[in-house]
């Protein structure tokens, strides 16, 4: 018998950091993430969930306070949204450069000016360079699991970890999704251990000014300069996406679900024109690769992207070889430039024999709506035979659903 | 727990001389301690040692005549504001090259 129950994204976000017993909550009311934070406050006022909240003035405060957590070896979490997320950039990098095990849920939304409340993927995007590993959810469930896995991730890696989930088509829609079994989280996920955890009994100097140069420290070790540190951040970051591949078999064996942690192909072995998208568009297409092949004869394929960052360009790469088209669709992308994913995959493939027709389109920005049908007709339309645009204009991005 | 296969490397470190480079080489000014006025060095007993405990370079020795480290002094000067019977002057340190000439 399933034991599965109906509830919101944000709601299944709340239920997985309670699983994960996380000690410290620090968080700053947003909207779309605004339901997560007062379901946690609730949880631990009800004496539901053993844990520090922590009610802070922004959300800049909200990442020092875990960046404080976790340096005194506390599992600590927090979740944010567009311009939120902006307000605690500078944390954000601190939180990386320092290698605190932190998770956070970004629900995603668009950034002011204008205010939009309204979903799309340009706050995640603006912060891909800060040094935090990025996965996006498609479902509920992903989400729960998702955040789970994160922790372990985020503490064996010691690099944090932002859980993307799209604002209101996930945050706020109900769901089925099957919560895992608190006992099995426990043997999951062990209690967290930092090496350099805080404590008087062994006063310690973090992240002070770190000189050019490597030096001798006091006991006579050498001790890498700031650029040796960032490499490392950057080499460590690379090595995450095979952990990351190990705690989901290890996932599977506790809780039967997972298969797909970095990339999730939807028929995509025989397909000639592959979709990449991250979020719960991805899903979405899956309707539109089905009509594709059944009305049009077209084998198209959907390759969600759960992992951004660190990017799996060779595994992209390889993936791709095959197709003859790749379209890119994102909420985001690059002022001046064009998506970002795009640009990514474009740089993935370079170093390979075979480079696909590449396209890509910008939808959804600021929650305007993506309708299946027009996903449907760009797809279909852009992989004609007899489409073949000059450099210049195929390598630039489509906006869809443009309304002026 | 960390993965074995991580490095992990951060920006931890105990406090001590040296600990932040060779900081004697920011120094403009040095701290001279007249020890006639020095409360251990004047009383033969541990006492004070106000400039140890609030060096923040760990470059002062915890003697009866303190010793100050000038490979890591880096010329703060809280000793010298610090010192409750004013025995501690900052000198620049240019006055300690030999055959140097100040206008």
């Amino acid at each position: 018998m399933s034991k599965a129950i109906i509830e919101s994204g944000n709601v299944a976000a709340a239920m997985a950091v309670q699983l994960a017993r996380a000690e410290v909550i620090a968080a700053y009311p947003i909207t779309p993430q605004t339901p997560v934070t007062e379901k946690l406050s609730e949880l631990i006022t009800a004496g539901r969930m053993d844990a520090e909240y922590v009610a802070v003035e922004s959300e800049h405060s909200a990442m020092a306070v875990c960046i404080g957590a976790a340096s005194a070896g506390v599992r600590a979490f927090t979740a944010t949204s567009s311009n939120g997320l902006l307000y605690m950039s500078e944390q954000l990098h601190w939180a990386a450069g320092a290698r605190l095990p932190i998770v956070m849920c970004v629900v995603n939304r668009g950034i002011g000016a204008p205010w939009s409340v309204w979903n799309d993927h340009q706050d995640a995007i603006s912060q891909r360079d800060a040094g935090w590993i990025q996965i996006f959810a498609k479902d509920h469930q992903e989400i729960v699991d998702m955040t789970l896995k994160a922790f372990r991730l985020a503490e064996l890696v010691h690099i944090p970890v932002m859980v993307n989930y799209d604002g209101y088509y996930l945050s706020h829609t109900y769901m089925p999704f099957e919560p895992p079994d608190a006992e099995r989280v426990d043997a999951f996920l062990p209690a967290y251990q930092y090496k350099h955890a805080l404590s008087p009994e062994h006063p310690e100097s973090l992240n002070t000014v770190t000189l050019p140069d490597a030096r001798l420290d006091v006991q006579g070790v050498k001790r890498g300069g700031y650029m040796d540190l960032r490499h490392n951040l950057h080499e460590e970051m690379g090595m995450a996406i095979e952990v990351w591949e190990e705690i989901d078999r290890d996932f599977q064996t506790h809780f039967g679900r997972g298969g797909a942690p970095v990339t999730d192909p939807y028929r995509c072995d025989d397909a000639e024109v592959v979709i990449v998208a991250m979020g719960s568009m991805a899903n979405q297409f899956r309707v539109v690769v089905d009509r594709l092949r059944q009305d049009d004869g077209i084998r198209a394929g959907v390759l969600a992207l759960q992992m951004y960052r660190p990017f799996p360009g060779a595994m992209l790469a390889r993936a791709l070889q095959s197709a003859k088209h790749v379209m890119v669709y994102e909420k985001g992308l690059s002022y001046g430039s064009q998506g970002a994913l795009y640009g990514d995959i474009k740089s993935a493939l370079y170093p390979y024999p075979s480079r696909p027709q590449l396209h890509n389109f910008i939808v959804g920005l600021g929650g305007r709506e993506i309708p299946t049908e027009s996903l449907y007709q760009t797809t279909k339309t852009s992989c004609a035979p007899d489409r073949i645009l000059p450099p210049a204009q195929s390598d630039v991005p489509q906006w869809i659903g443009l309304q002026l | 727990m960390p993965d074995p296969r991580f490095k992990i490397l951060t920006s931890a470190s105990t406090s001590g001389p040296g600990d932040a480079g060779r900081t004697g080489s920011w120094r403009v000014e040095r701290p001279v301690i007249d020890m006639s006025r020095c409360i251990p060095a004047k009383a033969g007993k541990h006492a004070c040692h106000l400039c140890w405990l609030l060096c923040p370079d760990n470059v002062v020795s915890k003697d009866l005549e303190p010793e100050i480290d000038l490979e890591y002094c880096k010329g703060c000067g809280i000793c010298a504001q610090e010192c409750p019977v004013q025995a501690i002057a900052m000198v620049p340190d240019a006055d300690f090259i030999e055959g140097a000439e100040r206008e």
